[in-house]
Formats: structure tokens, sequence, C-alpha cells
């Protein structure tokens, strides 16, 4: 190793990040990479680099690594496995010693993963496809502030997805007009009604209008129901100050839920998480922005990797895909995306996009949330794909209903009663969904307008994040 | 009105054979059921009246329906569910739990407004019902008088 500690360049793999013989620990934290190499550059060369420029190296050997452990803080490759069917690309396996992150903290996990190293130049795309996190390390997060089983709880509701819309449109509703389609959509069966990303407190509705406004309508549905409702109420704003403000007014009107958009930021999300857990209110994370970097499979952050961040970092809600509805989801990367947010633990599922192992170490489950172009219609579909611990969120499959908002929602209820009625009967609710949907719209007029009004609207597109089956570890 | 808390509210009220495939359901699951009733449906009231202790040992989804009889025959004027609860770990809660009696009249509930300062109110929701005393809520029958052993606790 004498050519080591040469002033100059050499090679990553040199160095000592490529070690093929490396027998990852328990307390590892591993990495999966799809690496797009530049011409002529050799795969193990590039993860190599890869967990360089994630951990302790510079471009060029430093003498002041002598001063420190430094085998100890090097990342290790210790894989390379050409991605199946796609050519120039490969999943480099890193890992990682605990040592090298802060305890319960997001952003420097990220800054020191996924900090510097995306722009490295040797290669020409780089994707964090998952990371399996230590239990050791799972333990240093506080996880959700409630969790699935506590929100139901808290919510009396059980045994079915709930239901959610989204108040439409997104823009230039006075607050008066907001709390309508508020009321009218809890009145009529759904559970929750929902702020937009970008409803924050804008000229045409300021935030605390809004939030009386909205507490109007959801104490008055609860009411007329005598059901816990909810309506997510956005306090994404400039700063902590303002965002603690609005979560304060929120919590003392009596709301059971808050939002807020991803765009705020990791450390920002901790920092309200931790408020929603001493305060006693669920919160709901919009993943506003994340297709930007979770789209494109070369480069970027797979949405399965923010998802495990989000559950560290303690939200109770997170938009996670439909599968059928208006946005991207390739079926196999979303059932991923809600095992990843509920399970206790699961094994690694190449077919799912799933690299590793995960074990939670019993930190609650996050409630993933389906929205997006999705309909009473699909409501077998849905159900097959996602599950009941979800949330089913109609905008505009509630509020475009042609008899109303009420009956919109109403019809989205009467639907996913009538498909968890079917199958807990025993029935193959997905073969036989339309029969039971037309059944159960034969004694339901709002739910017979809806299958007539949307029928079998689907967004059929080719998805852009798919899996590319990698082979088991043997 | 018609109190829509439960899995199946928006449904129509279930049959007795509809019941049974829900109780068989919740079985093959390893679910054990337990039936509560009250006369006071107020969202936030979690702890309805206990019709005995959770059937744990009780596999025969007749003799869980034989229950859910009794207790509607003991208490017509309430409001009577089912629970299926799921005590596997990382769960630990109730799976499933749905209506299965109602009072013949369901009153609904007021809601009451405390106007505070800066816009701010604050909201009660009030059971018509409980304007009477437990036990004399709705129309006749139901004694309401608490617990009743089904002799398949503990």
């Amino acid at each position: 190793m004498a050519d080591r500690w040469s002033a100059g360049v050499i090679p990553y793999a040199e160095m000592g990040y490529w070690q093929p013989d490396y027998e990852p620990q328990d307390t590892d934290l591993l990495c999966a990479f799809r690496v797009t190499p530049q011409e002529g550059v050799p795969p193990e060369e590039a993860g190599a680099a890869v967990a360089g420029e994630s951990s302790t190296a510079t471009w060029t050997v430093v003498w002041t690594d002598r001063l420190t452990t430094y085998e100890h803080y090097q990342a290790k490759c210790y894989r390379v496995d050409a991605v199946p069917g796609v050519p120039g690309q490969w999943i480099a396996h890193i890992a990682y010693d605990l040592d090298l992150f802060e305890e319960g903290s997001i952003a420097n996990l990220t800054s020191s993963i996924i900090g510097n190293v995306f722009g490295f130049k040797p290669l020409k795309a780089l994707r964090l496809e998952d990371m399996r996190i230590p239990p050791h390390y799972v333990k240093t997060f506080q996880g959700p502030a409630h969790g699935i089983v506590q929100e139901r709880e808290y919510l009396n509701k059980f045994g079915r997805p709930l239901l959610g819309a989204t108040t439409k449109p997104k823009l230039g509703l006075s607050s008066r007009n907001y709390g309508r389609v508020v009321y009218e959509a809890l009145r009529g069966g759904l559970d929750f009604t929902k702020d937009d990303e970008n409803i924050n407190s804008q000229p045409f509705m300021r935030w605390r209008d809004r939030f009386l406004a909205c507490m109007e309508a959801v104490n008055k549905a609860q009411a007329e129901t005598g059901e816990v409702k909810g309506h997510y109420l956005n306090v994404t704003a400039a700063d902590m100050e303002d965002i603690y403000e609005r979560a304060e007014f929120a919590r003392d009107l009596g709301s059971v839920i808050i939002m807020v958009d991803l765009t705020v930021g990791y450390t920002a999300i901790q920092s309200l998480a931790r408020w929603a857990r001493r305060n006693g209110v669920i919160l709901h994370l919009h993943r506003a922005g994340h297709a930007t970097y979770t789209r494109q499979k070369t480069h970027g952050v797979s949405f399965r990797v923010i998802s495990k961040w989000m559950r560290l970092a303690g939200v109770d809600h997170i938009h996670a895909g439909t599968v059928v509805g208006k946005l991207e989801g390739d079926p196999a990367s979303v059932h991923g995306f809600y095992d990843v947010l509920r399970r206790n633990r699961y094994a690694a599922d190449p077919s799912k996009g799933l690299y590793f192992d995960q074990e939670w170490v019993s930190m609650p489950g996050v409630m993933p949330v389906a929205s997006g172009g999705i309909h009473a219609g699909q409501m077998h579909q849905l159900l097959h794909h996602l599950g009941e611990d979800t949330i089913l969120q109609f905008g505009g499959g509630t509020i475009g209903h042609p008899m109303g908002i009420a009956q919109g929602a109403e019809a989205n209820r009467v639907a996913v009663e009538a498909m968890i009625k079917a199958r807990n009967e025993g029935r193959d609710y997905l073969d036989e969904g339309p029969e039971i949907l037309r059944a159960a719209a034969r004694h339901n007029k709002p739910l017979d307008m809806a299958l007539s009004t949307w029928g079998d609207v689907t967004f059929d597109y080719a998805s852009t994040d798919t899996v590319d089956a990698t082979p088991t570890p043997s | 009105m018609r109190l829509t808390q439960g899995t199946f509210s928006f449904l129509p009220d279930l049959t007795d054979d509809e019941i049974r495939l829900q109780i068989d359901y919740a079985l093959t699951r390893g679910w054990p059921l337990s039936v509560e009733f009250t006369d006071d449906p107020h969202p936030r009231n979690t702890y309805w009246e206990m019709w005995g202790l959770p059937m744990f040992d009780l596999q025969d989804p007749a003799a869980v329906l034989d229950e859910v009889r009794a207790c509607r025959e003991e208490h017509p004027e309430h409001y009577v569910r089912v629970n299926a609860y799921d005590a596997s770990l990382g769960r630990q809660t109730v799976a499933l739990s749905f209506l299965v009696n109602r009072p013949s009249h369901e009153p609904g509930f007021r809601l009451d407004r405390q106007e505070g300062r800066d816009r701010q109110i604050g909201y009660t929701v009030h059971p018509y019902a409980t304007e009477r005393p437990a036990g004399r809520r709705y129309a006749s029958g139901g004694s309401g008088d608490g617990a009743r052993s089904n002799g398949h606790g503990g």
C-alpha cells in the first residue's frame, strides 16, 4: 500500500473503496445505487467512486487521512451487479459504518449519502435505489408522531380504507366557499378533506380565515354524522415561526390533523413531527416536488428511499401513489413503497424494487395516501393494490359528481364499504368488482351516477419509474 | 339522522346471514369477536358497555351470532356493535367494527358553539339522547344498566 499515500490522483478502487470481500455488518447502513458510468470507467471503479465521494474521499490523496482510523470511515463498495437488460447501468452496493452519521438526523444522513456525489463527473447519472437502515439507527429517530394504529383508534375508524378529498379548485376559493366544499364532502361520507400543497396563505384566502372556515365545516359534519372528521390544515409557510403559529392555531381549534409539504425540508418536517406528537395532532405530508428527483430511473433518489426517510422523520401520512390514477406509479414499485411505509419488517424483493431486508423494530407505520385521478369505479383495483391501511383521496371524484359534492362523497363511501363487505364475505372482489359496485349502486343513486359518469376512466400510460429486477443475492 | 360509525354504515343494515359472514371472516383471521352496546353514540364515546368479555375462545360463528342476538334482544333500543380484535404484534387493536343494531329513532346531535375572542369558536357535539338519564334514552325497552355476562368470557 505504499502507493496509497503518494501525492496525486489514484483510482478510488485502489484506495480501499472497492472491497468485494467485505461482509456487511448488522450495524452498517447499506445503499444500492444505480450507476451509469462515463465511457471507459469500469463499474467497480464507478462504485468505489460513489463510496468514496459519499464518505471520506476527495479527488486526490491527502496525508491527513493518516491522522484517522480511515478504514473505519471509508464506505465500502462490496458488490456491483449489471442491471438486467439495461446496458451501461450497474447496481452498486455500498456499506457505511454507523459512525458516519449523526443520531436521529435525516439532514445529516442525506448530506452524507447524497450530498456531493450526484454531480460527480465520472458518472453520467446516479440514482439511490434503496437504503437498508440498521435497527440501531432506526431507534435513534422518533418515527411517526402517531402511526397507523393510534390514528385509527383516535378516529374510531376500523376495517376499511379511509376516504379523503382535496378541495378543488386549488386556487381562488374564498374561505367561506372553501369551507362549503369541506362541509359537503365530510357530511356526505368522507373521513377527511385536505388543503392542496400550494394552499398556504395567499391574497385570495389567508390561512387563519381558512382554518376557521374549515373547522366550522368539520364540526358541523361531525354533528350531522356522529363520526370523527378531519381536514388537513396545511401549515406550510416561509419559516418555522409561521409554521408553529399555524400549527398551534389548528390545535387550539381542535383539528385532529395538520399537513405540511415536503418542500419545507427534512429538518422542518422532523421538528413538526416532534410538535405533532407533543400536541396529539396527526401529521400529513404532501410529497410536493418529489417527482423532480424520484421519477427518472437513471438519476435521483427513488421514492422508496424518501418513504424510509419520512417514516424515520415522523410523519403519519404520506402520498405514495395510486397505481391506477393520473400520476406516476408502476404497480410493483408502489407495492414496494407501501411495504416500506407499513410493514414492521420485510425481506428483500427485487420484483418490488426492494434491494434489502428491512427491520423497523416496531416503529409505527405510516398511512400511505393514494391521490390523483381515482374514482369509485376503481374501488376493487384500489383495494387490491393498496389494501386496507390507506387513505383513498377522491378530489375530482367527489367534487366533480354531477349530483353534488355530498353525493360524490357518498358514492365513494358506499363503494368502499360494499367492496370491503364483499371481500370479507370471501368473494373474488377483484374479478367481480364491477358487478359488486353495480349491485351496490342499485340501492344508491349517487354511486350509480358516479359509475355512469366516470365508468372505467383510467390513465393508462407506461410508467417511467419501473423496477428492473436484479438477481437475488446468492 | 343515521349514525355512520362503523365499517358498514353506508350500506343497508346487515342481515343476520351477512353478520355471520363477517364474523366468519374475523374468526378465520384469528380475530376474537366482542359485542358492545351504548345509548350514548357521541363520536368520542370510546367505551361502550361490554356484552360480557371478548369471546377469545369462541370459534363458532353461529354461537357468536347468538350473542349478537341476545344483546339485541336485551337492548333493542341501543346501538350494538360487533368488534373483531387483532392481537398480533404491530396491530394490537380493533380490526373491524360494525353496527348490528340501532334505536328505532336516531335523534342525532346538536352542535354547540362557544364564541371566543378573535372569531375563534369552541365546538361541542351534544347527543340529544344524553339529555335523558342513562337507561331512559330512546324509546322504551333496554335497561342500559351495564354489562351482563355472556358466559364466554375469561
